[in-house]
């Protein structure tokens, strides 16, 4: 028993500490150990929080066992956990990461009264008539004319953007915000792009090419490992 | 066997029975066989734009109700043995009639007419459903006008879900060529772009219009009026002829020149 190699491993580094869970070892003995560990470090009184990071390794941990974790380590709040990481994440959320992030192809005509709901990003071949809405939880992209509303961000992505051959939408709507359409008559334009501002803290209308440094991550390799 | 074109157009008052009245006496002009269904049940007009309204014994809700054989209620043309009418109710409930009705009695008249031409009420609830449940295809009427076509827009969003044979087409009628070139109403181009759908006519606003249908006589029998030329023109792309479309152009010259044309393809 004793020449059994360490469940918990803790390490300092420059951000705090560092703590290793033996992926082998079975998940009593690890809380266990993890406990007297803890409860064995007894602190200065004027020894600053600490932050931790867990590391799971190869290892799930399911509600239940987490809040358990977070319970054991935040006792007499003497550590505050930074993050749990594990190299593992359940098939479901995986699915739902992928469909968050895929780019969805849709060649139709959104027209009056219909409305199109997409998960993820949503590529619209066709156009946005007046009185047609379009929802996506993240970035929407209109190969054709956009008179109607376009909602990105649905779900409080405020970073997503609309971009649309021509623009001449009755509102757009980006997380919580909504600009709408002025109410003098007014051109259209093209190749230009919906996004939150900021500084103005509205939704603005400018040129693609903002995007490229306003929104680096849509073509960036976090992205593209999304998409997979 | 027959093909069954329901005119429809969401808005009401753009036009769809005097297109229907219209199309269909075009079609009977051309010696096809035509039956037009008034499907607007409590609001009955078609019967009234075609002069028909003294002759009206049993309606489509005596028919679904089986009060009366489809043979007895369908009235007969005073000018043409091949233009029939089934009137609508004008006493019942809209609820008087069902999908399921209404196919068979379609279903019924394709076996003995040509075309089967069915007059939609304004709307989209059940009245709009009954009437495009038995058509094959359907043409949309709408005029120049901002409110008329978003309603159209909407109607063919619900059409494209039907099962048809093919996509709807589109009538732009009571064009105002002065107003459009002024840039007053919403182009023909803008429209046709806008709803992207075929377009199978254009007709101008026309004083003669009216005076025809109070009259009950329907203007594509009037030899020469521009509606009259617009209405026959449609019939003939329903046939399946490549047939310009009318100019917008009001003088003289440019109806000689239609004239002419029709002239040279009869």
């Amino acid at each position: 028993m004793l020449d059994k190699k360490q469940t918990i491993t803790i390490k300092g580094t420059r951000e705090g500490l560092s703590l290793f869970i033996e992926e082998s070892a079975s998940y009593n003995d690890a809380i266990k150990e993890l406990n007297e560990k803890i409860l064995a470090s007894k602190p200065k009184n004027d020894e600053p929080v600490v932050s931790v990071r867990v590391k799971l390794g190869n290892r799930y941990l399911n509600e239940e066992q987490e809040k358990e974790l977070r319970r054991i380590i935040s006792v007499e709040n003497r550590f505050r956990i930074e993050s749990i990481e594990s190299e593992l994440i359940r098939i479901e959320d995986a699915l739902k990461w992928q469909e968050d992030s895929e780019i969805k192809a849709i060649n139709r005509i959104v027209r009056s009264g219909q409305v199109l709901d997409i998960k993820g990003d949503l590529l619209l071949i066709g156009d946005v008539n007046p009185g047609g809405k379009v929802v996506s939880t993240g970035n929407i992209y209109v190969m054709g004319n956009l008179y109607g509303i376009a909602h990105a961000g649905s779900e409080g992505d405020r970073d997503a953007f609309i971009a649309a051959s021509y623009m001449k939408p009755t509102q757009l709507r980006i997380a919580d915000y909504i600009s709408r359409a002025p109410d003098y008559e007014s051109e259209g334009v093209y190749m230009e792009c919906g996004i939150i501002d900021g500084e103005q803290d509205k939704i603005i209308i400018d040129s693609l090419k903002v995007l490229s440094h306003k929104r680096k991550e849509i073509s960036g390799f976090e992205r593209r490992m999304n998409n997979g | 066997m027959g093909e069954a074109i329901v005119i429809t157009s969401g808005k009401g008052g753009v036009g769809k029975t005097t297109t229907s009245a219209n199309i269909g006496t075009a079609l009977a002009l051309m010696e096809k066989k035509v039956c037009l269904i008034d499907t607007d049940i409590g609001l009955r007009n078609l019967d009234v734009v075609m002069g028909l309204e003294n002759r009206i014994i049993y309606d489509i809700v005596d028919v679904i109700q089986g009060r009366c054989k489809l043979k007895q209620a369908l009235i007969k043309d005073k000018r043409f043995d091949y233009l029939s009418l089934l009137p609508a109710a004008q006493t019942s409930d809209k609820t008087a009639v069902t999908t399921n009705g209404m196919k068979e009695i379609v279903a019924e008249l394709k076996q003995e007419y040509d075309y089967i031409i069915i007059d939609c009420p304004a709307g989209i609830e059940q009245g709009f459903q009954n009437a495009i449940a038995g058509a094959d295809r359907a043409i949309v009427v709408t005029t120049p006008e901002k409110s008329s076509v978003r309603d159209a827009d909407r109607i063919v969003g619900l059409l494209e879900k039907e099962d048809m044979k093919e996509s709807p087409r589109l009538i732009i009628n009571r064009i105002r060529s002065h107003m459009m070139k002024s840039g007053d109403m919403i182009d023909v181009d803008d429209i046709v772009q806008l709803l992207s759908i075929d377009l199978i006519g254009i007709v101008i606003d026309d004083d003669e219009v009216i005076k025809a249908s109070n009259k009950g006589e329907p203007i594509a029998l009037s030899p020469n009026s521009k509606a009259s030329i617009a209405y026959r023109n449609i019939a003939r792309r329903i046939l399946g002829e490549t047939v310009p479309l009318q100019s917008l152009e009001d003088d003289k010259g440019v109806l000689q020149r239609v004239k002419k044309f029709l002239g040279m393809r009869v």
